[in-house]
């Protein structure tokens, strides 16, 4: 990876052009929908697509991702936004419309200062907005079960299911001061600020912090999900297209922060095998010292590979046991529960009591 | 300490001369010009002998109405520092692009984006607030002043207090460089030795305390003190809205309390309440500062929505539509805030179940609000609106407003947030609705009782050049932030690779440079105001026709508020009076029972400031001293039996005397 950050970007191709006009025509296109209040969501996204399609032509990525969660969550944006510009839209033009019809200059219009009361209006102007959030709200029921971080994929995008053969690539991550660390215990390689996966395998991140917390981020495949020291958290994610992604830290954790970033290949297998086989060949072992090496605070950190690792260093670093003598590793009293409570959120997935004395 | 029997460090703790930045230019150039100001206003003051007036009439004063003044005085000037803090920001980001690292370090650029949300959140938008409460509820509902007016001028020095230490980690040490919540691991001792968050957990501890006691107080008033037959269902929506508010900030301050008290136990005593060893657990006081911080929100707008209730029903010239439906919707909004506080931080990995829950008690807050905006747009139908500045802002309220509002329901639904939290997106969404929201709402209440306050009213030209800046500068500056979001931006960063993004933050910046000129604008307002009084004067007390019963009494009113406490039959209490012809009472006056000033509150929040400051720098002697002057201080003040006075009925005659003179005159 000897290209220049500012090479990739405008190497690769994404997130490049935005442009102020897809601005004025989804303003323009948006009323024009909205008019149409009758017909089906589908049929509405269909309308709302010039914009949309503009929108995603200035490839803004969250518009017009890559993963299949992702463009779930991205309908989900739209979806919504229809449904409340049906009151916006409308409160918006009658705010114009009464600042200019009841100015004070304008003798023709009716004034009525006594009139304070309809029970008609006010059951219009409480159920409207009712009705619009009990339509907002089932949908925000069943797409949030349904696009849970944590929960395992049954598609690959619309239309095609998980092959039941399939088994999630796991990948294990470590937000670091101030690097991303992944760690592949499958393949048994690690690399720093660069990660890849197969086009349409279903992949299961495992997320963790060394330090202060981080939110672990590839616009492109799918929402975030905080990393926190000591705890873990999950995405189950699937890339559908070839290409080079960013990824990033979207919580603040210090002075490194911008720094932060790195890059997803989705790939086909071959390729994937290719990118393993090129950590393979580094020759650096990723073993307790080299972590607590790594783990020091460092900002723009260069890409680094690992051709093998410690197999227990990632629950090591979940459990800070890295140096098992440590106060504060979590893992002497109660051994056999390491990894044992890993499912669910991250609440219930702290991956052990903490002792209570080192000795 | 006793490690180190050293008399210096015994003394001065930590706090070195390397704590100085002297060797940062911007930091010694923005000391030189503060300093000069300092000394210049210092000298002008001395110059015209004020020292002795200034003490007697304003710092020591327990009129609700002189410390409103004075808590929004606060916010203006500090609205200017936090302000300079977002002009940086922008700056920085609208250059920091490739090769160029921009102007300002990470190490500044991360005090600045945490100075500008304390200082806008706690030392502009809260004292705006509080001042706005102060001055005007008391006078709405008939009362001479609040229900405990020690504590109350002692609040505003606190609030004052917390300022002034945020403003001397400018030049002494560093400020907290950890976003303005200050979440650990990061601003636990481990991650951020230095001084920053302790300057933070200082200064929120102590403004914390005036504003607690500041809420006790008003809500007091509120309860107790409104004139005979204003019924709740009667009183002024600006009240009920403040009653809400400091509703919420009686019931909400101590858990802010409470969080940053574990946070500092952490920090100095090795507690591990929120660190990630020994059972300490960060969520928990991520938790805390949002259960804390969502009700904050609603404090800080609730206020606002009264203020254009107000506006809006006066320059309508019409009843406010729908009141009891408004009354309602304030209090749905003022109890639903206290269950959506988890929608912060939806990434965090709670359960599905558990974010929908959230996500949905979130969208319910918007039926009220909702409700509302259709409550002003009804009182604006059929009504004869004149376009004064006060309802200038409303309009661009409710528009701006509602989009606010929209993306913050797209926020709202946990799948979505995934993909946009913590981006720009998000910044663009806060800054809609607190700008959009709570500022324009405090920039109507200003320019609506101003007249109030001070006898004349603000110059309309300049007030509405600061409203073109401030609207259009607005859209500028946050629309693009909106794009940015969706092109998967996140906030905080010093930094970008990408140069396609530069464009959006060189448009943000020209947004940002417009409110500059809105700003500036402002303050020429208050300079040409001050200079045409004459010809701004209202003599009438009433300079816009207005409904409610603050309008009633003279502008400035007497000290005493009202000669002779109101009856109330409506609620448009002064408008119904005038509907009736009411005549003021020319006699039968009786001598008025009225606090007397006291100069304890400052001087207590004097020793809190040294206080802090020791605590910050672990002074520990100084620390003690201080903290048993203010003991010590407040004790004594309970000895203090001359508390009170009477203001006797010649006086009284004799103001009510004048008032009625210049009526006649004007007629």
């Amino acid at each position: 990876m000897a290209l220049s950050l500012h090479q990739r970007y405008t190497h690769s191709g994404y997130l490049r052009v935005a442009c102020p006009e897809a601005y004025l025509v989804s303003a323009v296109s948006l009323p024009f929908l909205v008019a149409s209040p009758v017909m089906s969501m589908k049929a509405l996204r269909g309308l709302l697509l010039p914009a949309v399609a503009l929108l995603a032509g200035c490839h803004t990525v969250i518009m017009s991702p890559s993963g299949d969660l992702a463009v779930q969550q991205r309908d989900l944006i739209i979806d919504s936004v229809i449904l409340m510009l049906l009151i916006i839209v409308p409160v918006i033009a009658l705010t114009v419309l009464f600042a200019w019809r009841y100015r004070a200059s304008n003798k023709h219009a009716h004034y009525d200062p006594e009139w304070d009361h309809s029970t008609m209006l006010e059951l219009l102007i409480w159920s409207a907005p009712l009705l619009i959030i009990i339509a907002l709200g089932a949908l925000t029921w069943v797409s949030t079960h349904k696009l849970d971080p944590f929960r395992p994929l049954d598609r690959l995008s619309e239309g095609r299911a998980v092959p039941a053969s399939a088994k999630p690539l796991e990948i294990d991550v470590v937000a670091l001061d101030w690097k991303w660390l992944f760690i592949y215990p499958e393949q048994g390689i690690a690399t720093v600020n660069d990660v890849a996966a197969p086009v349409d395998r279903p992949i299961q991140f495992k997320i963790t912090a060394s330090s202060v917390m981080n939110s672990f981020f590839i616009p492109a495949l799918a929402g975030q999900i905080y990393a926190m020291p000591n705890m873990e958290t999950q995405l189950q994610a699937v890339m559908n297209k070839p290409g080079d992604f960013e990824g990033f830290s979207a919580n603040y954790s210090g002075e490194g922060f911008s720094g932060m970033h790195f890059i997803f290949h989705s790939v086909s297998d071959d390729g994937f095998a290719q990118w393993v086989a090129q950590a393979k060949a580094s020759g650096d072992a990723l073993n307790r010292d080299a972590y607590v090496k790594l783990a020091a605070p460092s900002s723009n950190d260069p890409v680094h590979r690992y051709a093998n690792i410690d197999p227990t260093l990632y629950q090591d670093i979940l459990t800070n046991c890295v140096q098992p003598d440590s106060m504060s590793c979590m893992r002497h009293a109660k051994p056999a529960e390491t990894g044992a409570m890993q499912s669910g959120s991250a609440a219930n997935s702290m991956a052990a009591t903490p002792m209570s004395h080192p000795q | 300490m006793l490690a180190h029997p050293d008399l210096t460090t015994l003394i001065f703790g930590r706090l070195t001369l390397d704590q100085l930045p002297l060797h940062e230019p911007i930091v010694v150039g923005t000391f030189i010009v503060v300093a000069l100001g300092a000394l210049a206003l210092l000298g002008a003051v001395t110059y015209f002998r004020l020292w002795g007036y200034l003490w007697r009439e304003w710092f020591t004063s327990i009129d609700h109405k002189k410390i409103g003044v004075m808590y929004i005085i606060l916010a203006l000037v500090m609205l200017l520092r936090g302000f300079s803090d977002a002009i940086m920001m922008r700056a920085q980001q609208a250059i920091s692009f490739g090769h160029s690292t921009g102007y300002l370090p990470p190490f500044h650029y991360d005090q600045i984006f945490t100075a500008h949300g304390v200082i806008m959140i706690f030392f502009v938008a809260m004292p705006f607030v509080t001042g706005l409460m102060n001055f005007v509820m008391p006078l709405q509902i008939g009362a001479r002043d609040v229900a405990f007016p020690f504590l109350n001028n002692f609040s505003l020095w606190m609030t004052i207090s917390g300022a002034v230490l945020v403003m001397i980690s400018l030049f002494v040490g560093e400020f907290a460089r950890t976003g303005w919540l200050a979440y650990p691991p990061l601003s636990d001792i481990v991650a951020s030795p230095d001084a920053g968050v302790d300057y933070y957990i200082w200064a929120l501890q102590i403004a914390g305390v005036g504003t607690l006691l500041s809420g006790v107080n008003l809500l007091t008033t509120i309860i107790k003190m409104r004139a005979p037959g204003m019924t709740l269902m009667r009183m002024p929506i600006f009240s009920w809205t403040a009653l809400c508010t400091n509703v919420l900030i009686v019931a909400a301050f101590p858990v802010l309390t409470a969080a940053l008290a574990l946070l500092a136990l952490d920090r100095y005593a090795g507690t591990n309440f929120f660190t990630t060893m020994l059972g300490g657990n960060a969520m928990m006081y991520v938790n805390l500062i949002w259960i804390w911080g969502h009700p904050e929100v609603y404090i800080l707008v609730l206020p606002a929505f009264g203020v254009f209730s107000e506006v809006t029903a006066t320059f309508c010239r019409k009843r406010l539509f729908g009141y009891a439906s408004m009354v309602y919707a304030t209090v749905v909004i003022t109890v639903l805030s206290y269950l959506v506080w988890l929608h912060h931080f939806f990434t965090m990995g709670s359960g599905a179940s558990v974010n929908s829950f959230f996500g949905i008690t979130t969208m319910i807050i918007s039926i009220p609000t909702g409700a509302k905006i259709f409550n002003w747009l009804f009182t604006m139908y059929r009504g004869r609106i004149h376009f004064e500045v006060p309802m200038m802002w409303t309009v661009a309220f409710m528009i701006t407003f509602v989009i606010g509002g929209m993306t913050g329901v797209m926020l709202a639904i946990p799948p979505a947030d995934f993909s946009l939290h913590n981006s720009l997106f998000l910044i663009a969404h806060f800054h809609n609705v607190i700008i959009g929201g709570v500022l324009f709402g405090m920039f109507a209440g200003v320019n609506y009782w101003f007249p109030k306050a001070f006898g004349f009213r603000l110059d309309p030209f300049w007030g509405k050049c600061a409203f073109w800046f401030w609207v259009i500068g607005f859209y500028f500056a946050f629309m693009p932030l909106y794009v940015l979001g969706f092109m998967g931006v996140t906030r905080r960063l010093s930094h970008f690779d990408n140069p396609d993004l530069q464009k959006w933050f060189v448009i943000a910046a020209f947004g940002a440079f417009l409110i500059l000129l809105g700003i500036l604008s402002m303050l020429m307002q208050f300079y040409v105001s001050f200079r045409d009084r004459e010809k701004l004067r209202d003599v009438t007390g009433d300079p816009w026709d207005a409904r409610t019963l603050e309008w009633s009494t003279s502008s400035p009113p007497p000290k005493y508020n009202f000669a002779f406490t109101p009856l109330i039959n409506d609620n448009d209490a002064w408008w119904q009076m005038k509907q009736h012809r009411y005549q003021r009472p020319s006699q039968g006056y009786l001598p008025i029972h009225m606090p007397k000033n006291t100069g304890a509150g400052i001087i207590m929040a004097g020793f809190a400031t040294v206080f802090g400051f020791a605590m910050i720098w672990y002074m520990w002697p100084l620390a003690i001293i201080a903290f048993v002057a203010l003991l010590t201080t407040a004790i004594a003040h309970t000895f203090n039996y001359e508390r009170d006075y009477y203001i006797p009925v010649d006086e009284v005659a004799r103001v009510e005397a004048a008032r009625t003179e210049l009526l006649a005159s004007h007629v």
